[in-house]
Order: structure tokens, then sequence, then C-alpha cells
């Protein structure tokens, strides 16, 4: 699989879009991720799974830079990747959503996404005053980006709401269209379907393999419901107590004893 | 049914961004400018320009400014006063050092020398916030009200520590010094009024104002975006403190004409400012004129009526005036958090509908 695969459907995976090699993190004394290893290829939607408290959402913070590991290099695109701030990594082009929404609560839905072009947007602060031209321009140019967002979302009735007064299931896809509109070459969903109702689950999940397939974008995800996971995704690594247990395709790791002993619990009779 | 935005289609992403998108708010804004350009300047007295007009046009670029970091950003500011002074004091060494240059740039220029002073006070913003950060700005505040008394080099060395201004003109006809004319100095400010306003307008719209109300609405979000929260923060306080350092050259050159600095621009100041936007709206640029108004204005109107129209003692008057000016100020911000341009929103909504319920 060194070269990427074909799956099931027939789409083609590329090579590796992030490589982490033994990564280890610790907080004092705490070990929340243990020498783990896994890389992300272009083109797939890679799960990370595990029991609460596992060390997923810190395995996200490590990949988008809020946490720095120990121990261990993070390859991305096959070079590997000095300590970076949050927003550096973010003008590489990684975009990502939060498991409780961290939208920008007093701006409009349009207003949220069009931040999300923010690394696309380049015109300086004195264009910025003068507005007619370049920078008139620019938001133009990225409001057309925004516009299709919006309507592939199917949220163009809350254009003008604000963030706030929206209800979750919508807040939550604004935060995936604020993401898209980075145009990002790896997407991290902490979480996208949690506490949501079966239909707005179902339209998540459209959401992200319509996403996945129409701009070919590599997906992440965190997810609880694991008959989401295993339909959506296409490889699948499962974390326990920090230290990865398991790691393949779906049907690979149902089978997988380790992956069933955490998650059912080990007869210690 | 008065104010509707029904049939006022938009045809292009420019116009649905436009700042006025409805017909109804556009005509009303370009008679304002009408109203305040070809008729005010001609009806103008002393006393309107003196006690109303200046002050309310100084007063609202210093609030533009701070609602630029306070309204926009997020970042608390108790400077406001010592900033102001920073641009007073700047106008100033310019006026004097270089007696030929135009009176508009040594305004713009003191503004741009404040901005300067204000990221560098400002540093501290990336690693403190909230009440913390507003101390800090507390310390600048007096550390440079402090600053411009201690060294004469900063009011070259005059016996009564004061600045005074100097005579200087624009197109023919003296902006400040004694002798300027009402009207003159009057348009002189609504020019950079508007010139800030319309600044603070396109800042706010996009990419540098998303950032800001990235920052101040959630900023670990913001970073994950490709925010540089250092970045972010610094821009809008050189934004920020450049239209208050306008606003401090301007109180100087043009409004009193002579300045001692703990007076103009102490503690008292920064809070008038901080109340402005409160009372206004932060995070809103009508809101900041709404401050300005309210808080220029109403002392006058208050005691006109006292005592002007009732005949009261003054000193009565002023003590009374503190204590409604204080009550209102509460009643505002019980009755409607957001500030008044929020009541403006509201209505405007209402507007739209009525007579209908829905």
């Amino acid at each position: 699989m060194s070269d990427g695969y074909v799956t099931p459907d027939g789409r083609t995976i590329g090579g590796k879009v992030l490589e982490m090699r033994n990564i280890t993190l610790r907080f004092g004394g705490v070990v929340a991720i243990k020498d783990i290893s896994f890389d992300i290829r272009e083109g797939e939607i890679r799960a990370i799974i595990g029991p609460n408290g596992a060390g997923k959402s810190s395995m996200l913070n490590v990949i988008n830079g809020f946490y720095h590991p120990q121990e261990g290099e993070i390859l991305f695109h096959g070079e590997v990747r000095k300590p970076m701030k949050p927003f550096q990594i973010a003008q590489q082009g990684v975009a990502r959503t939060f498991q409780n929404i961290a939208l920008f609560k007093g701006m409009s839905t349009l207003d949220n996404i069009m931040t999300g072009r923010f690394t696309h947007m380049k015109t300086n602060i004195f264009s910025q005053m003068i507005w007619k031209g370049p920078a008139e321009r620019e938001e133009q140019e990225n409001r057309e980006i925004v516009e299709k967002v919006i309507d592939f979302l199917e949220i163009q009735a809350i254009r003008k709401t604000p963030v706030g007064a929206l209800p979750y299931g919508l807040q939550k896809r604004v935060e995936l269209g604020r993401a898209l509109a980075a145009q990002p070459k790896l997407l991290l969903l902490d979480e996208p379907m949690a506490g949501m109702n079966v239909e707005e689950k179902e339209d998540m999940s459209r959401f992200i393999l319509d996403v996945n397939d129409e701009f070919g974008t590599t997906i992440t995800l965190i997810e609880h419901d694991m008959g989401v996971v295993m339909d959506i995704s296409d490889r699948v690594v499962v974390m326990d107590y920090g230290k990865k247990i398991g790691d393949g395709t779906p049907d690979e790791v149902r089978n997988n004893q380790d992956v069933i002993d955490a998650y059912l619990g080990v007869d210690h009779g | 049914m008065l104010y509707r935005e029904a049939g006022d289609f938009k045809k292009s992403y420019a116009e649905d961004s436009q700042t006025f998108p409805l017909k109804l708010d556009r005509y009303g804004y370009y008679a304002i400018l009408a109203i305040a350009f070809l008729v005010v300047p001609f009806v103008i007295n002393d006393y309107w320009a003196s006690a109303v007009l200046i002050p309310f046009l100084i007063w609202s670029i210093a609030a533009l400014g701070l609602n630029i970091l306070t309204g926009y950003c997020g970042q608390l500011s108790l400077g406001t006063g010592g900033f102001m002074a920073v641009g007073a004091y700047a106008a100033y060494k310019l006026m004097t050092s270089f007696p030929d240059l135009n009176i508009m740039i040594i305004v713009l220029l003191s503004g741009a020398i404040t901005a300067g002073v204000g990221v560098l006070f400002g540093l501290p913003s990336l690693r403190i916030k909230g009440f913390y950060l507003a101390v800090a700005t507390l310390a600048a505040q007096f550390f440079l009200v402090w600053l411009f008394n201690k060294f004469e080099w900063f009011y070259n060395y005059s016996a009564s520590g004061q600045i005074s201004a100097p005579t200087r003109e624009m197109f023919g006809f003296e902006v400040t010094g004694a002798t300027a004319s009402a009207s003159s100095k009057y348009l002189f400010c609504l020019v950079l009024v508007v010139l800030m306003a319309w600044i603070a307008r396109n800042l706010t719209r996009g990419r540098i104002g998303r950032s800001w109300m990235a920052i101040r609405d959630m900023d670990i979000a913001a970073e994950i975006i490709g925010v540089n929260p250092l970045k972010a923060k610094l821009t809008a306080f050189a934004v920020s403190s450049f239209f208050v350092g306008v606003a401090g050259s301007l109180i100087f050159t043009v409004y009193l004409g002579a300045v001692d600095v703990g007076d103009t621009f102490g503690i008292q100041k920064s809070f008038l400012v901080l109340f402005m936007i409160i009372i206004g709206g932060l995070g809103s640029i009508l809101g900041s004129f709404i401050g300005a108004a309210f808080l220029v204005l109403m002392p006058v109107l208050l005691k006109n009526i006292m005592v002007g129209f009732l005949g009261w003692p003054s000193d009565i008057a002023s003590h009374l005036e503190l204590v409604i000016i204080g009550f209102l100020i509460m009643l505002t911000l019980i009755l409607e958090p957001h500030g008044v341009a929020q009541l403006w929103r509201v209505t405007k909504q209402k507007l739209r509908l009525w007579p209908f319920p829905h």
C-alpha cells in the first residue's frame, strides 16, 4: 500500500498527505498519546475512533499544532514539519472543525464562512482602507467561492443570520462551511455528528461524502457513532488509552480482537 | 410599509455588500452629508461650533478608534486619553518643528505616530486578556501623561508646561489658532470625520475586520483558520490608535488651541470614550457616532434646560447633570445592553413590517 490503493467503490487513493511517526504526547506525568504512527492518504476518509479519553482529540490537536509532541515527527507532504503555530499550519492548508462548535457568534453565516477564506486573501491594509479596487475585487472573488460552499451546504436562507441564533445542526453545518471555504488539503473533523439526531447525521454524512467526492478533499474525522464511521470511512485508526490498537479498513478493524476487547471489555472471569 | 427592502433587488455581490443596502438609508445618508457640508457651515456660529458640533465630530473619531479595538477586536483599553495625548503632542512638535507643513498632513502624521505608540502598548495583548489587558493599558494612560509632564522637550520648555497651537491655514482659511472662524474649523473636522468613518467602515467589512472579529469572538477558532493573533491584535491597536491620535491632535489644534495634558487627556477621558462606545454600541460604526452624540450633546442640553430655561444656579445644575447622565447610562445598559445602535437596528426591523406584525 505504499503508493496508494483503490477503494472498494472504485476511488483511487493517492500518496501520503500526512504521516505521523512515533508520536508521543505527555502532559506532565500523563501520557496522552503513546508512540503512535499512522498516515493519511490523499483523497481518503480516515477515521480515528476509540473510547472516551483515548487521546483522539489530542491527536487532532497535535496535527493542527495546538499541542507539540515530545517525541516523534510529523511529515506533511513527505517533508518533516517543524514545530509550527496553528495559524501557520492553517496556511499550509489544514482546516478543522471543533467538537464544541467554535463559530464566531457575533458574525453572520456569510461572514463566518468568508473568514474561512482568510488564508487566500492577500490585499494589504491600505487597499483595505480604500476598498475600491483590489480589496473589493478580492472580496468579490472570494465571495463567489463562499457562495458555492453555501449552495453546496444548502444554507442559502441563513446567509445573513447571526450564527448565534441558529439551531445546533445548522451551526455544525456552518462550521463545516467555514472549513470548506478554505479549500483545505486536509480537513479535520472533530465529532462532526455529536449531539445530532438521525436525520441531521444523515445530512452530515452526505456532506462529508460529497466533499470528498466532489472536491477530492482528504478528510480525517473523529466520530463515536460506529455505524457512521464504518459506513463512510476508508480506513480507521483505533485508539485506546493513548495507544493505537488497530489500523485498517472498517472490516479489518471490526474483526480485530484488541478492538473488540476495548469496546466490549475483556472477560476477566 | 414605510421602510422596506421589498423590490430593492441586488444584482451583484458588490451591491449586496454595500454600506447602505436599502435605498432609503442611502438617500438619508446622502441628505445628512449634503446638509453637513452645504448648509451647516453657513449657519454655524461660535457657540454651536465650540459647544456642540466640533466636540461631537472629534469625539466621534475617538469613539470610532476605541470601537475598532474594543468593539471589533475585543481588546479592552483604558489608555484612550493617553493615546490622545500622544496625538496632541505629536501635532505640537510637528507644527513647531515644521512650520510649513500642511495642517491636514500634521494631523494625519500625528495619528501615524500614535499608531506606533499604540502598537508598542498593544504588545502585551498577546499574553494577557480582558481585565488584565485593561490594567496594562491603564498603565499606558498614566505613563504617557506623566511622560508629557516630565520631559520639557515635549512642550518646548514653555514656562506654563502647556502646549498651544500656532495658527495654520488650509486653502487660505485659518483652521487653528484664536482667530480661526467657526465654519472653517467645523469643515476641517467634518472632512476628517467623513474620511475616518469611511476608513473604519472599509476596514471592518473586509479581510482585516473579519480577522479582528474572529479574534474577538473565538480566538482559538481564529487561529485555526489562519489568523495570526499577534498580527490581528497589533493591527487593531495600530488602527485604533491612529484614530485616537487624530482625535487627540484635533482637540489640541482645532478645538482647544491650548492643552494641559493632565486636564485634557486624563483618565476620565479614557472612561468617557469607553462609555461612548458602550452606550452607542460595541462593534458598530453608527454606534460610535450615537455614543459620541449622547455624551457630548446631553450635558449641553441638560445645562441649557436647567440653567437657561429653569433658571437654576449653575453649580446645582452641573451636579444634577452628572446624576442624570449616570442614570441615563444605567438605563441604556439595562434596557439595551448592546447599545443604542442595536435599538436602531430593532426599530428598523419593526419599521420594515409595520403595520403588520409579521
